[in-house]
């Protein structure tokens, strides 16, 4: 396995780690106008991602910038080539990363501080989707890597489709989450939210499979033809059979939770497994102008000094993600954002 | 406007504004150290009311300034891609090591300051703080080694249009990172002394939470105080390193015009251009001065910028003022803080009613200087983008139009205006709500309180 081979397969880790975690804190902020009645429960609501979700997001920092330093081509197609998806990515991150802290400081705006928590946390949750759907479907590129098509032309149905499941994943992930963190009369809410949610998504994925299978082979073919692929297939069905039955274990909050996050690795690995060797296939233009993982990789030290640095601090990260956790564990009480 | 003056509009704006709240959170950041120490080791109430004060001001500027940061990390791929592709190899590797190293320890442990007082011990939560603080001193340094790697690149080697890393500690431990870094953190560190500085100095005025005010005052303006000694010597340093590896760059600083022996040192000056497209100098300046601070010979030789073609000069009146409006404010700092110690010395500083308002504007002051700074240093790279090597105009996104920069250009400002809006409401509110007052504080304030208001000069 080469050294590019090996960064692929972190950055995928990077970001399955990314939607698994700031996953369940985005899904909660989506759901969060529609499913907290009054002041307690919305208090609890927040307080239930508020110490995680910023270290959450860093999944995403610390991603976008392996990508930068190890796959430099494809950092700088996606970001100027997606340019204005992009920036309504930030834009929501910006208004999201604010919204928690301006709220409890600042009681005279409180409406505005919901609605920014609310937009920023559905606004990435739906096009980061629709951005993949794009990167697994291939884009047309020049010869220096420069996306050439319309910004219309990214807001195809394929990727629209996968846009709407991953939303609908990260809103059953982010409903598990808050089944896990609240109790009462919010808990039971949560729960049956959380219930839809998951079989309208799993509608959903079985049509983003039978499109992906009809209008993107190369991506089904390399799936089905690598024993890899199938064992993320039989990882996706573990996870979703484990879920189901948890659905109907009025206990099966937190084992419905792991059970999400056990698909989510599962499509991720899927998706992966379906672009490679290619990072970001070409489509419409020669298959000379992809992206492949060859083609669009960093030098050899590059990617050997970041290797080392992800080999030694990536385990401190998870040692210390893992106190917190510990530390704010169980039940979220209405007072627990009075801080 | 065409797309590279719209995307190098927008770089500037949101790194101006980004840079706005590095250097308070920072600053504040080692305020809620030294508070929260306090606290760790006395245990009682005021002390803790005092670190939660610093605490609220630190998050509500820490939460602005992670989300301007997401924007930076964007911005190169978005608007710079040719640029991206160009220093990937380099460029890259920082900022996910800052996103490694730095932010996950940042954003954990704020999680426990934010929740955590109920939650952990008082030991847990005061390594907590120092973590909050070490993370962020480690984020300006990996930002720091990424952008004086594009001042004075080192350890690479251009292949295929590409810069190629060859040594990671020469690309790391470029000739800049020294003098950069701690000039940079250290007027961080002063920034955040004087929006404590100024904090105190409002309530002394108002004549409230005076022990609170006192305690910090004396940390913020001895802390400053020997930041500002150290300062002229951190950046006698970073300019010896600008003389030997951007020569241009220093003689757009100091306007030196031609190679010269003998050059000018200029304490204040205005530049007039002339029609061969250089300027001349009008101000007070030390003759022989630069060459003797920059070779301790008042007769050395400087290279001036007419040695490159007028292409590859940066704007040299920009260069020029901000460069010497940052030393003019910096001077005055010291000044500043210099009284205000002797003041408090002689016990005479609550009373002096106009050094306390000098010190409430050194606040946005000291904002202005360390921004002009950063200034000084980005515009006289130009019209390199990474010196030496490739140039602003073609490191930009080739296929971003001038329309897709307009309109984000637009929603920038239009958040960020209100984002500001909203932040210093809630940082104006919480200096004027003040940290808690318990029934511990009120008493030790009645036993020492200073005579009535009126009675004083």
């Amino acid at each position: 396995m080469t050294l590019a081979n090996i960064w692929f397969v972190l950055v995928a880790v990077l970001l399955t780690v990314y939607v698994i975690l700031d996953g369940f804190d985005l899904g909660a902020g989506v759901l969060y106008p529609f499913i907290a009645k009054g002041e307690d429960e919305k208090s609890v609501v927040r307080a239930a991602i508020g110490p995680f979700w910023d270290g959450n997001e860093v999944w995403l920092l610390t991603g976008a910038g392996a990508i930068f330093a190890a796959f430099p081509m494809v950092y700088a197609m996606t970001f100027s080539g997606f340019y204005l998806a992009i920036m309504l990515v930030l834009f929501g991150l910006i208004i999201r990363a604010v919204s928690l802290e301006f709220r409890h400081r600042d009681g005279n705006w409180k409406a505005v501080w919901d609605g920014a928590f609310f937009l920023g946390s559905l606004v990435p949750a739906l096009l980061v989707g629709v951005a993949l759907g794009n990167v697994i479907r291939g884009v047309p590129m020049d010869a220096q890597g420069n996306y050439i098509g319309t910004f219309w032309q990214l807001l195809n149905p394929y990727s629209l489709l996968v846009g709407v499941t991953g939303l609908c994943l990260l809103v059953q992930h982010g409903a598990a989450w808050l089944s896990v963190k609240s109790e009462g009369e919010l808990h039971d809410r949560v729960w049956r939210y959380r219930k839809v949610s998951f079989w309208i998504c799993a509608v959903l994925a079985v049509a983003t499979s039978l499109a992906t299978i009809l209008t993107v082979s190369r991506a089904s073919d390399n799936v089905f033809g690598s024993v890899v692929g199938w064992l993320f297939l039989v990882v996706f069905l573990v996870g979703v059979l484990y879920t189901i039955r948890q659905l109907f274990n009025a206990n099966g909050a937190l084992r419905s939770f792991v059970g999400s996050a056990v698909i989510i690795i599962g499509l991720a690995g899927i998706a992966a497994v379906g672009n490679f060797p290619d990072m970001v296939p070409a489509r419409g233009t020669p298959a000379a102008t992809s992206l492949t993982v060859t083609r669009a990789a960093s030098g050899h030290l590059t990617l050997l000094v970041m290797l080392i640095l992800a080999v030694v601090f990536v385990p401190v990260v998870l040692v210390y993600t893992a106190l917190i956790y510990k530390t704010f564990w169980g039940k979220t009480k209405a007072g627990d954002a009075d801080y | 406007m065409d797309a590279l003056t719209l995307a190098r509009i927008q770089f500037a704006f949101t790194v101006g504004y980004h840079f706005i709240f590095v250097p308070i959170s920072i600053g504040v950041g080692m305020m809620v150290v030294l508070s929260e120490r306090r606290y760790y080791k006395s245990g009682i109430p005021a002390d803790r009311a005092a670190s939660n004060f610093w605490i609220k001001l630190f998050t509500a500027t820490f939460a602005i300034g992670v989300a301007t940061g997401i924007t930076m990390e964007f911005a190169f791929g978005t608007n710079w891609a040719n640029y991206s592709r160009f220093v990937g190899n380099i460029f890259g590797a920082p900022l996910a090591a800052e996103g490694l190293i730095a932010f996950f320890l940042e954003s954990t442990f704020l999680g426990i300051l934010l929740f955590g007082r109920k939650k952990v011990s008082k030991g847990f939560y005061y390594v907590s703080a120092w973590l909050v603080w070490i993370g962020s001193l480690l984020s300006a340094l990996w930002i720091l080694i990424a952008n004086s790697w594009m001042q004075t690149p080192a350890g690479y080697k251009v292949e295929n249009g590409k810069a190629i890393l060859t040594s990671f500690w020469g690309a790391a431990l470029n000739p800049s990172i020294g003098p950069r870094y701690f000039h940079t953190v250290a007027a961080a560190l002063l920034t955040g002394c004087f929006v404590a500085a100024g904090v105190c100095a409002y309530y002394m005025l108002k004549k409230r939470h005076l022990q609170f005010a006192r305690q910090a005052l004396i940390w913020a303006s001895s802390v400053g105080l020997v930041i500002a000694i150290a300062m002229p010597f951190l950046g006698h340093w970073g300019a010896l390193v600008v003389a030997e590896h951007q020569p241009v760059k220093m003689a757009a600083f100091e306007n030196v015009t031609d190679t010269q022996d003998g050059a000018t040192l200029w304490l204040v000056g205005w530049l007039s251009k002339e029609s061969d497209g250089t300027y001349d100098t009008h101000g007070i300046g030390i003759p022989n001065g630069l060459s003797l601070i920059l070779h301790l010979n008042p007769d050395a030789k400087v290279t001036g910028y007419t040695d490159v073609p007028q292409a590859d000069r940066p704007p040299i009146p920009a260069t020029f003022q901000s460069y010497h409006l940052m030393i003019a404010l910096g001077m005055f700092f010291g000044l500043v803080l210099l009284v205000t110690v002797l003041m408090h010395i002689l016990k005479r500083l609550e009373n002096a009613r106009w050094l306390l308002w000098v010190l409430i504007a050194c606040t946005p002051l000291s904002l202005l200087a360390i921004n002009l700074g950063w200034m000084s240093a980005e515009v006289g790279r130009q019209p390199w983008v990474v010196q030496g090597l490739m140039r602003t105009s073609d490191g930009v996104s080739p296929l971003v139009s001038s329309g897709q920069i307009w309109t984000t250009l637009g929603l920038f400002g239009l958040i960020y205006l209100v984002l500001f809006v909203a932040w210093l409401r809630i940082f104006v509110g919480i200096i004027k709500k003040g940290p808690e007052d318990t029934v511990e504080m009120l008493e030790a304030e009645k036993g020492i309180a200073p005579a009535p208001a009126g009675a004083g000069r």
